[in-house]
C-alpha cells in the first residue's frame, strides 16, 4: 500500500501554490482579471438571493431566515449609527451595509468553497479581495463618499476645516487624504492574501489537518477585516458630515 | 534574474517582515493587558471592552500587513525581475 501511495503522489499533483497568474479577459482596450469578476458574480448573486427569499413572505414577527436576515441589517445599522451619529446615519446604511456584505461574503466564500474543482484555463478563482484591484476600488469609493459627504453639507466650506486649527496642518490633512484610501485597501488586501498564501503553503507541505486552524483563524480575521473596513468608512463619513452643534453630544 | 537582484529582495523581504512585526506585537500585547486589566477592574462593561480591543487588534495588525505586502512584492511580483 506504501508503494501504491508514493507512486500516487509521484504522479499526481497533490498540492501546487502559484501566485500572479490571472485569467485575462480583453474588454474593448482594457485586460481584467477574469477570475475576480466570476467571483464577485457569485457574492452579488448569493447577497441578492438572500435578500430574495428572506423578503419573499415577510411577517410582521420575524421568524427563521428573515429573522436572521434583520439580525444582520441591525447590525449594519448599529455600525452606521455609531460612527455617524443619531441624527445622520440613515441616508448611508445602504453604502456602509453593502460594503460591509459584500467584503464579509466574499472573503468567507473565498475561504470555505472548493473553487479548484473548477479549472479555469489561468490562474484560479480565489477571494475577489484578494486583489488589490477589487480593495483599491472599494477604497476610492470610500473616499469618493466621504467626499460627497462633506462637500454636499457644508459646500466648498468642508475645505476650510484643512486650515481651521493652524494653517501648518494643511500638508497633513492632504497627506491623509492620500494615506485613508492607501490604508484601507492594503489592511483588506493584505490581510486576505496573507491568509491565501499561508493556507497554501500549509497545504504544500503538510495538506492534512495542520492547514486547519490556520484556516478557522482565517475565517475569524477576514470577518473582522470586514468590519474594520466598513467600520473605517463609516467613521470617515461621520467625520466629513460633522459640524459644530455635534460637540455638545460629546460632553455626557 | 539578477543574481545580485534576487539575493537583495530575498535579504530584504524577510528584514521587512521580520521589523514589521517587532512594534505591533509590543502594541497589541499593552492594549491586550489594558483591557485585560479593565475587564477585572468591571466585568460588567466585558462585551464593550472585548469589541474595543478587537477593533483596536486589527488597526495594529495592518501595520504588520504593510510589512507583509511589501514583502510578497519583493517575492512574487519583484519590479527589478529583468
Amino acid at each position: 500500500m506504501i508503494d501504491q501511495l508514493l507512486s500516487y503522489s509521484k504522479t499526481t499533483n497533490l498540492a501546487a501554490l502559484e501566485v500572479g497568474k490571472h485569467f485575462y479577459w480583453h474588454v474593448g482596450n482594457f485586460e481584467v482579471h477574469g477570475q475576480v469578476l466570476i467571483v464577485s458574480w457569485i457574492v452579488i448573486g448569493v447577497l441578492v438571493l438572500a435578500s430574495a427569499i428572506a423578503t419573499s413572505n415577510i411577517q410582521r414577527v420575524p421568524v427563521g431566515f428573515q429573522n436572521f436576515m434583520e439580525f444582520g441589517l441591525e447590525y449594519v445599522q448599529g455600525i452606521a449609527k455609531d460612527q455617524i451619529g443619531e441624527k445622520e446615519y440613515r441616508p448611508w446604511v445602504p453604502f456602509v451595509g453593502t460594503l460591509f456584505l459584500f467584503i464579509f461574503v466574499s472573503n468567507w466564500l473565498g475561504a470555505l468553497v472548493p473553487w479548484k474543482l473548477i479549472e479555469l484555463p489561468a490562474g484560479e478563482l480565489a477571494a475577489p479581495t484578494g486583489d488589490i484591484n477589487t480593495t483599491v476600488a472599494l477604497a476610492l469609493l470610500v473616499s469618493a463618499s466621504y467626499f460627497y459627504a462633506g462637500i454636499s453639507r457644508k459646500g466648498l466650506g468642508y475645505f476650510s476645516k484643512y486650515v481651521q486649527a493652524s494653517p501648518f496642518l494643511l500638508p497633513l490633512w492632504v497627506l491623509e487624504d492620500f494615506t485613508k484610501p492607501l490604508s484601507l485597501s492594503f489592511r483588506l488586501f493584505g490581510n486576505i492574501l496573507a491568509d491565501e498564501l499561508v493556507v497554501g503553503v500549509l497545504v504544500l507541505l503538510v495538506p492534512l489537518f495542520v492547514p486547519l486552524p490556520v484556516m478557522i483563524l482565517g475565517l475569524f480575521t477576514s470577518a473582522i477585516q470586514a468590519l474594520i473596513f466598513s467600520t473605517l468608512a463609516a467613521s470617515y463619513i461621520g467625520e466629513a458630515i460633522e459640524g459644530h452643534g455635534e460637540e455638545e453630544h460629546e460632553h455626557h | 534574474m539578477d543574481p545580485l537582484v534576487a539575493a537583495a529582495s530575498v535579504i530584504a523581504a524577510s528584514i521587512s517582515i521580520g521589523l514589521a512585526s517587532v512594534g505591533p506585537g509590543i502594541g497589541q500585547g499593552n492594549a491586550a493587558s489594558s483591557a485585560v486589566e479593565g475587564i477585572a477592574r468591571q466585568p460588567e462593561a466585558e462585551g464593550k471592552i472585548r469589541g474595543t480591543l478587537l477593533l483596536s487588534l486589527a488597526f495594529m495588525e495592518a501595520l504588520t500587513i504593510y510589512g507583509l505586502v511589501v514583502a510578497l512584492v519583493l517575492l512574487f511580483a519583484n519590479p527589478f525581475a529583468a
